[in-house]
């Protein structure tokens, strides 16, 4: 087999791979690019730590070739802070120990992010549905919910 | 400056009970923080590990020459390139990590290869050629027990176990006091009911991932996500028959662990493929993996008798408890048969309990390991009773309650603990006296667990900038560099942010006992504590140095040294800045050290209340409220406390509902993805309301008690109660899947209807 060239964009830089052409787009990213935030925690769609945008939307990377990102935007966890400036949603985490082991964080960032800027004024209900494809084990989802609430209210405001 | 002289009830905290952000926070908000599978070396090779696809299978051969000879390949191990370590329970760890003779379940690891990519070491796998004579098998624990049942490893009998039983049964334990006869014969009414748990996972979002490298002088260096970095050396460095001092365990970011990551699977076949193939190699395990070969909890089996008076005293208590934890011996079950009745003062009290080896995977802890079971069955059968004569389950509780003093059916007599508190705390909250609907019920449960202390090290070095360096041993799983830099900054009277907690590396530190045991928040604070104090009356004497009076004659007091009173001199306190600064002037760099076996953890109470919906249609649950009152002696930091209580009462509720390993009659795992075994998602659940005690531990300076593992414990009774409770029909099988709960609504109906 051999590899293919994609061109795409990550967080705003235009980089270029080699890739297989099995290969997931989750796997570039880590092992050819060294952006390591995005977690493999399932591989098969079901925990959502992969997350990343897709030309904006949300989708598991462990799930799209890396080949399918070719002349497409890809978002991911790296790209979310500006320079030393915390997204809102991070810096929310943070104070309200939205996190505890960590690893589900960035997938779970990602997909609150891409909900804020679908609908900035979500119930519960609505963010419990949205974030339930990104799995935590350490929180049972309180704090998380109450955080991503808590960021759009203050987003709202601002 | 005696520490146990200060009124711990009555101490004023500046740092320790407020919130302030963790430490890690940025990291792991940014994708910074490097778990497992994120750490690579240069010349990095990458292993896969080849799995028996059967239960239960002698391992006639192997032949891995094609995979030897396939591209890109650089080693292969299977079991035959390890010695036997001389301790069991060494060589049981070693042969699950690569089975031996036989391959004693459905994921056992037989093979393994090491490559230049994954895809290399994949195809490789399929080159290896392993002729298995396929045994019969068992993975039902009541099966397991009966005679003639299959043997899993045979001559593994740990203690005396009585009659009538198959090889399988390997442990047996009993506790109580009293005469549980003439106990029953009190009661106004006797229940006696069996039950049934089923294995669940602990289910860390993060696989397993190590990444060894194997110098040639027989010099080692493992990064892992691990609970304890010092067991991983300590079972590798047997393993591979090295001393302890050449293998460097460095612990990664760990992506949970919930008891799980408290002993190895891969490590030992990532050093062996380094030390044949001369490169580093990394292992990183599937999801499969994980489910198939990985620590699931023991599932259970059980009987629960319980006699009680019309006025709510308990009588008399019986639990019989068999495990089953895998195919090696197991003693979970002797923490469930001392946990069962924790909760109560009982005059007649006796439980029993069996362990009986499957051929399912080797069982790892698993938060609370063996108390969630048993006090399910207790907890029930209980709350059966209240029913029956029409009490407040609350009130029963209360009666009944187990307190300082008590004598624990375990044979421990308690001090202060906090489950009278929580219960009357439970009674009077809110939610207790809320309307429900029809359709609905009520649970409640109270939950306990013993809590660890154990070997701990923790080296307090003070800057010469006036900031200060915790270097601790216990990987931080839920917060706990804040906590212990917040008991450090309380001790030394600095602020928060002056203090940083680093856990580090085997050759960095003396041995500390894995996270686990809701130990680390007690343990690792108190030998902080300690440290802090040792640095303290190291400054007083630098301070004492400068003003030129006796060491005796300087007192710590508000983060400063001051003459102890007007006959000791009169000088201006000095800060720890100010101390700091000049120390290689008075004696050079200022640290304190603390070595300790810590004792005294202070038991754990809760108690959980809980509001659920059952659908008579199709049988599913919805949790509509959740309330978790629980004693943490002293919150350190409450908003990691707080979230203790939470994750664990979801785990708990995800065990009572959803998860359970299914086994297919071929005895291989069905479900071994998050898609079919399924734990709690977001939109599974209400907000987890938290209601903190503080009763303190007379065993720590701050009154610290453990709290992670506790929250685990009331949720499968409280869930099963309400569940019973609305659905008019007493379950007693786990999870309460809706195929389960129509049947048992079903079966109810037509009794209702034969009568």
């Amino acid at each position: 087999m051999s590899r293919i060239h994609v061109n795409t964009t990550v967080n705003g830089d235009a980089v270029d791979f080699l890739c297989e052409p099995d290969e997931t787009l989750l796997d570039a990213l880590r092992n050819r690019l060294g952006l390591t935030g995005s977690k493999e925690g399932c591989g098969t769609g079901d925990c959502g730590a992969c997350s990343v945008t897709l030309d904006g939307r949300l989708v598991c990377s462990c799930l799209v070739l890396a080949a399918e990102a070719e002349a497409r935007a890809v978002g991911t966890i790296e790209g979310m802070a500006a320079g030393e400036a915390l997204h809102p949603l991070q810096q929310k985490f943070i104070e309200m120990a939205a996190l505890q082991c960590g690893i589900c964080t960035p997938g779970i960032l990602i997909a609150a992010k891409a909900l804020l800027e679908k609908n900035p004024d979500p119930t519960e209900t609505e963010v419990r549905y949205w974030l339930a494809g990104n799995l935590c084990r350490c929180t049972g989802y309180d704090k998380i919910i109450r955080a991503v609430m808590d960021t759009a209210a203050d987003l709202r405001r601002a | 400056m005696a520490l146990d002289d200060q009124s711990k009830a009555k101490r004023v905290f500046k740092v320790v009970g407020t919130r302030p952000l963790r430490p890690d926070g940025v990291d792991k908000v940014t994708g910074k923080a490097l778990f497992g599978a994120d750490l690579t070396a240069p010349g990095m090779l990458v292993a896969k590990i080849l799995r028996s696809p059967h239960a239960h299978a002698r391992i006639r051969a192997i032949d891995t020459s094609a995979a030897e000879a396939a591209p890109g390949v650089k080693a292969v191990v299977t079991a035959a390139d390890f010695g036997a370590p001389a301790d069991e329970a060494v060589r049981d760890v070693l042969v699950n990590c690569m089975a031996h003779d036989k391959a004693l379940y459905d994921g056992h690891a037989v093979a393994a290869v090491a490559a230049i990519s994954e895809a290399a070491a994949k195809a490789a796998l399929k080159l290896i050629k392993v002729d298995y004579e396929v045994l019969p098998h068992v993975t039902d624990v009541d099966e397991a027990m009966k005679p003639g049942a299959p043997v899993v490893q045979a001559g593994r009998q740990v203690e005396t176990v009585g009659e009538g039983f198959s090889e399988n049964v390997t442990n047996y334990c009993e506790f109580g006091h009293g005469d549980v006869e003439a106990g029953f014969a009190k009661a106004d009414h006797v229940i006696e009911r069996s039950f049934r748990t089923e294995a669940t996972h602990q289910g860390y979002i993060e696989p397993h991932a190590c990444l060894a490298s194997f110098a040639s002088d027989g010099k080692a260096d493992l990064w892992c996500c691990t609970q304890g970095q010092y067991m991983v050396r300590n079972l590798c460095s047997q393993i591979m028959g090295m001393e302890a001092s050449q293998l460097r365990v460095t612990p990664s970011e760990i992506g949970g662990g919930f008891g799980g990551k408290t002993t190895v699977f891969i490590e030992p076949v990532a050093l062996m493929l380094a030390k044949k193939s001369g490169r580093p190699v990394k292992i990183v395990m599937s999801r499969s993996e994980v489910l198939r070969a990985t620590g699931p909890t023991c599932s259970s089996s059980m009987d629960i008798r319980i006699g009680m008076t019309r006025d709510g005293r308990i009588t008399a208590g019986l639990a019989r408890l068999r495990y089953q934890g895998g195919a090696f011996p197991c003693g979970t079950v002797e923490m469930g048969a001392m946990a069962a009745f924790a909760a109560y003062d009982l005059d007649a009290v006796r439980t029993e309990g069996w362990n009986a080896m499957t051929n399912r995977p080797k069982q790892a802890a698993y938060r609370a390991p063996g108390a969630p079971m048993s006090i399910y069955g207790v907890e029930s059968v209980v709350d059966e009773l209240c029913q029956h004569f029409g009490l407040d389950p609350l009130d029963v509780r209360m009666k009944n309650a187990a307190k300082a003093g008590t004598k624990a059916s375990y044979g421990v007599t308690f001090t202060d603990i906090g489950l009278s508190a929580c219960l009357s705390k439970a009674k009077a909250h809110p939610h207790y006296a809320a309307p429900l609907k029809a359709g609905q019920g009520r649970g409640v449960s109270c939950g306990f667990w013993f809590n660890f202390g154990g070997d701990t090290c923790v080296t307090l070095n003070v800057n010469m900038d006036g900031t200060v360096s915790v270097t601790e041993g216990n990987p931080d799983i839920g917060g706990s560099r804040a906590s212990i830099g917040m008991m450090a900054a309380e001790e030394l009277g600095v602020t928060f942010d002056k203090v940083r907690t680093q856990v580090v590396d085997t050759a960095s530190l003396g041995y500390n006992e894995v996270t686990d045991g809701s130990r680390v928040t007690f343990a690792v604070g108190l030998a902080t504590i300690k440290a802090a104090q040792a640095a303290k009356t190291v400054m007083c004497q630098r301070a004492a140095k400068i003003w030129g009076i006796d060491a005796e004659a300087v007192v710590w007091e508000d983060g400063c040294a001051k003459p102890s009173g007007p006959n000791a001199g009169d000088f201006p306190p000095m800060t720890l800045a100010e101390i700091a600064a000049v120390s290689s002037q008075t004696g050079g760099p200022i640290a304190g050290h603390h070595e300790v076996n810590a004792d005294g953890a202070g038991v754990s109470f809760g108690v959980h209340l809980v509001d659920v919906e059952v659908d008579p249609e199709t049988g599913a649950t919805k949790v509509l409220r959740y309330t978790v009152f629980q004693d943490a002696g002293k919150a350190v930091h409450p908003s990691y406390v707080e979230g203790q209580m939470q994750g664990g009462a979801v785990q708990g509720i995800g065990w009572a509902l959803n998860e359970e390993y299914i086994y297919g009659d071929d005895g291989r795992l069905q479900n071994a993805g998050f898609l079919d075994y399924r734990v709690p998602v977001a939109s599974d659940l209400p907000m987890i309301d938290t209601v903190i005690l503080e009763i303190p531990n007379p065993g720590h300076p701050y009154g610290v008690r453990g709290v992670g593992e506790t929250s685990i414990v009331p949720p499968l009774a409280a869930i099963a109660n309400a569940v019973s409770r609305a659905a008019g029909v007493r379950l007693t099988s786990l999870p309460m899947s809706p195929p389960r709960i129509l049947a048992a609504m079903d079966a109810a109906r037509l009794a209702a209807a034969a009568e």
